[in-house]
């Protein structure tokens, strides 16, 4: 390897990826996958914010009916923007980009990803795609939430211009990290490192740029044909010039259901991982939960219809949609079985990490049920636009994805940074956000059943008492949410140094390299001589690690 | 490529040899290719729903379009492809007067390509062909399609299709005219090629789009 090892030891001083330049420059041009994931990460934590304040702001209006804070007007821009910017500048990118920038190249024995500056200019095409939603939001008059159905969306003001275009171009940074992850996993990994031997993590990207690949283009032809019929009036999809609107939907629906799985399935590898590492225990059915994410990827593409089984299609198609619906929970249910199964006869600890997977099983279960039965053509015409899948969702988004997310943070913030954080903190975040979670969006299940449609700015008397709940539940979400950040920032200024592999993991961001890495990750080019789950290579069974004795003494 | 190219001044830190970069590079512009044709396959789907919804119109309409004028078009991309591959077989032989040449070859047929999409254009225009809305022909060759209905979604299919291939002609236009100053400035060798060769493989991508565009918008 012609590795330039910018690790020259200097006593006392660890030389890393963190402090080996320092200049603002080497940060925003840097080519470093890792320095990459920690602009995506500073990012993203603004948007997250951003989105989750307007999710605040709506519940508030909720809490009462009529005019609680804002009119009605404003209210439908709030969830409109709340959604827009969760799904396309939060959600979307948020594991890949964050995640699977820093961790996954190294869990391949790489120096970097494929296309490094592909990498940078991905990042800044994705702020060219913020900046216009922005701008779009500052124009005002977005109420047409996060879906743009037409003709609705392409008979609206100018701003609309914005938003479509700010999808189109966030939607080209998207496919571009997915090529790159792609050639990444097939021709950077490390001798020794087969297909076998990947972590789950770097499986469940693999499927994820898949999905990006295939799916993102879709959507950037659509918002390319929704702006060319706002500006030129062109037909296809307004049916006053003689368009058809449910072609929009088709043409949504091949992007948006599969971009589900683009949100859903790094969440799974970051479980898998998570699951492994705490239980102490090989991940059961490795080959199963590395295909299952292939097949949900494949899967996903055959679906879309089942958001529009009250559109109009014909009953046929809606049928075959709702039938192969079904057929997703198959693979998603291979995983979940294989979670809890990796657990039995493990040695579990119940590390903050370990305590959002577990939620995220609970809370992903639920989700994954409740998806079901909306699949299940006659129920779900009974709850169609209600808030039954309003809770669908974001069980499967913020119980499944956001929860993983955080967890996978947690799990890899001693690698990235170098420092410990506040393991009771961070327990007492994952119980608050658990907890305020499930009050929040419990409640919308119920409020479904009842009969209270989606997106709704006044309602009857009868639902305020569960209305209210529910907004009591975010705020104690939120606070978890509040608590997590400030864990993180605490960790930052007060943290213990962190041991290369404070959990005994056994894949090679924590068996080769420091914490935080080196510019160039490793020392020496890596040679894989087992699995990613092969504990007891790493972990001897008197409670100690094998790289715990040589990493310097620490108060984890 | 021998174990001395792992020297070779264009192999970039993270891979390991020249192999390995040319490999990854070119796995990533299949991937690239593949959602390019995705972008067109939606052009596609609105396309045969509309004629399928209305095959009629679309085989009377395809009469507004000049067949020959296509043609034309068809025969000039397909010798612009002929010189891509030219321009490959050239610079892995090390003539780099060859690559050059057709590279520079290839544009001027790109040029001629655009000039034609240019009077067509023009013609349509200057008669009140316009996409959509505006929509509103006159004169003696389109005069009488005024009033067939979804006419303006036929041509509406006609100006974004070839309009969104047109903007990738123009955009291969440039990457050639980069690939000649860069061959003439000796960037390229058998060792090192790999711009070349990607820009060869979106070159036949747009050439085969176009293949594709021709019967369905001016034959059928």
């Amino acid at each position: 390897m012609s590795v330039a090892t910018a690790t020259t030891e200097i006593p006392g001083k660890q030389v890393t990826y963190l402090n080996h330049e320092k200049s603002i420059k080497s940060w925003l041009l840097t080519l470093d996958h890792k320095r990459i994931g920690l602009l995506y990460m500073s990012t993203i934590v603004v948007v997250f914010l951003a989105a989750g304040i307007l999710a605040l702001l709506v519940r508030i209006e909720l809490m009462s009916p009529g005019r609680t804070i804002v009119d009605a007007q404003t209210y439908n821009q709030f969830f409109s923007l709340h959604g827009i910017l969760m799904v396309f500048l939060f959600i979307v990118p948020s594991v890949p980009a964050i995640l699977g920038n820093f961790i996954m190249p190294i869990q391949l024995g790489a120096i970097d990803v494929a296309f490094p500056r592909l990498n940078l200019a991905s990042y800044y095409i994705y702020m060219v795609g913020g900046v216009l939603v922005v701008a779009a939001m500052l124009l005002g008059q977005i109420d047409t939430g996060w879906t743009f159905y037409t003709p609705y969306s392409s008979r609206l003001g100018a701003p609309i211009i914005f938003m479509t275009l700010a999808i189109f171009i966030a939607g080209f940074s998207s496919i571009l990290t997915g090529i790159n992850f792609i050639v990444t996993i097939h021709k950077m990994r490390a001798p020794g490192l087969t297909w076998n031997r990947l972590p789950l993590f770097v499986w469940s990207i693999y499927a994820t740029s898949i999905v990006q690949v295939l799916a993102t283009p879709v959507i950037g032809i659509t918002m390319l044909l929704l702006l060319l019929e706002k500006t030129l009036g062109i037909g296809i999809f307004d049916p006053a010039l003689g368009g058809d609107p449910i072609l929009f939907q088709h043409f949504f629906w091949f992007y948006s259901h599969p971009a589900v799985y683009i949100m859903i399935l790094p969440a799974f590898g970051i479980i898998s991982d998570l699951m492994g590492t705490f239980s102490r225990h090989e991940v059961m059915g490795y080959k199963f939960v590395a295909l299952s994410s292939v097949a949900i990827a494949f899967l996903g593409f055959l679906v879309w219809g089942h958001h529009m089984f009250v559109s109009g299609q014909s009953a046929v198609s809606s049928i075959v949609f709702s039938l192969i619906t079904y057929l997703i929970g198959i693979p998603t249910g291979v995983k979940v079985i294989n979670w809890v199964g990796t657990m039995y006869k493990g040695s579990v600890s119940l590390k903050t990490p370990m305590l959002y997977a577990l939620s995220f099983l609970f809370l992903f279960s639920i989700g994954g049920f409740t998806g079901v039965m909306l699949g299940v053509l006659g129920v779900d015409i009974h709850l169609h636009d209600t808030y039954f899948v309003v809770a669908h969702f974001h069980y499967v988004m913020m119980g499944g994805t956001v929860v993983a997310l955080i967890g996978g943070l947690h799990y890899w913030w001693p690698k990235i940074t170098g420092k410990m954080y506040n393991e009771t903190a961070g327990r007492i975040a994952c119980a608050l956000i658990f907890i305020g979670f499930n009050v929040t969006f419990f409640t919308q299940f119920v409020l479904g059943t009842k009969g209270m449609p989606r997106r709704y700015y006044d309602y009857q008397p009868q639902y305020a008492d569960l209305h209210a709940l529910s907004t009591y539940g975010s705020w104690i979400l939120a606070a978890g949410l509040f608590l997590v950040l400030f864990t993180f920032i605490h960790s930052l200024m007060r943290g213990a140094a962190a041991p290369s592999n404070p959990w005994g993991g056994a894949s090679l961001e924590w068996t080769h390299t420091s914490s935080p890495p080196s510019p160039h990750n490793f020392d020496e080019q890596p040679i894989v001589t087992h699995g990613p789950y092969d504990y007891h290579h790493y972990y001897h069974g008197d409670g100690q690690s094998a790289e715990a004795e040589l990493a310097p003494p620490s108060k984890a | 490529m021998s174990t001395a190219s792992a020297h070779h001044p264009k192999l970039q830190h993270h891979f390991v040899s020249m192999d390995q970069q040319f490999d990854a590079s070119k796995l990533g512009m299949w991937l690239f290719l593949i959602t390019e044709i995705l972008l067109f396959s939606g052009m596609f789907v609105a396309y045969t729903v509309y004629r399928v919804w209305h095959p009629e119109v679309f085989e009377a309409l395809s009469g507004a379009l000049d067949w020959r004028l296509g043609g034309v078009n068809t025969l000039v991309l397909l010798a612009s492809s002929f010189t891509v591959a030219a321009s490959i077989h050239h610079i892995q032989n090390d003539n780099r007067k060859g690559l050059v040449r057709n590279v520079i070859l290839t544009i001027i047929f790109a040029g001629v390509f655009m000039f034609i999409k240019y009077l067509e254009y023009s013609g349509k225009f200057s008669h009140g062909v316009f996409p959509g809305e505006a929509y509103a022909p006159f004169g003696d060759h389109y005069g009488h399609y005024a009033d067939v209905p979804y006419a303006p979604q036929f041509f509406s299919i006609y100006f974004v299709m070839t309009g969104i291939h047109g903007v990738h002609v123009l955009v291969g236009m440039g990457i050639f005219a980069w690939l000649a100053f860069r061959g003439a400035r000796g960037d390229f060798s058998s060792e090192y090629y790999t711009p070349v060769e990607l820009s060869g493989l979106y070159w036949h991508l747009v050439d085969i789009i176009w293949i594709f565009l021709f019967p369905l918008l001016y034959l059928i």
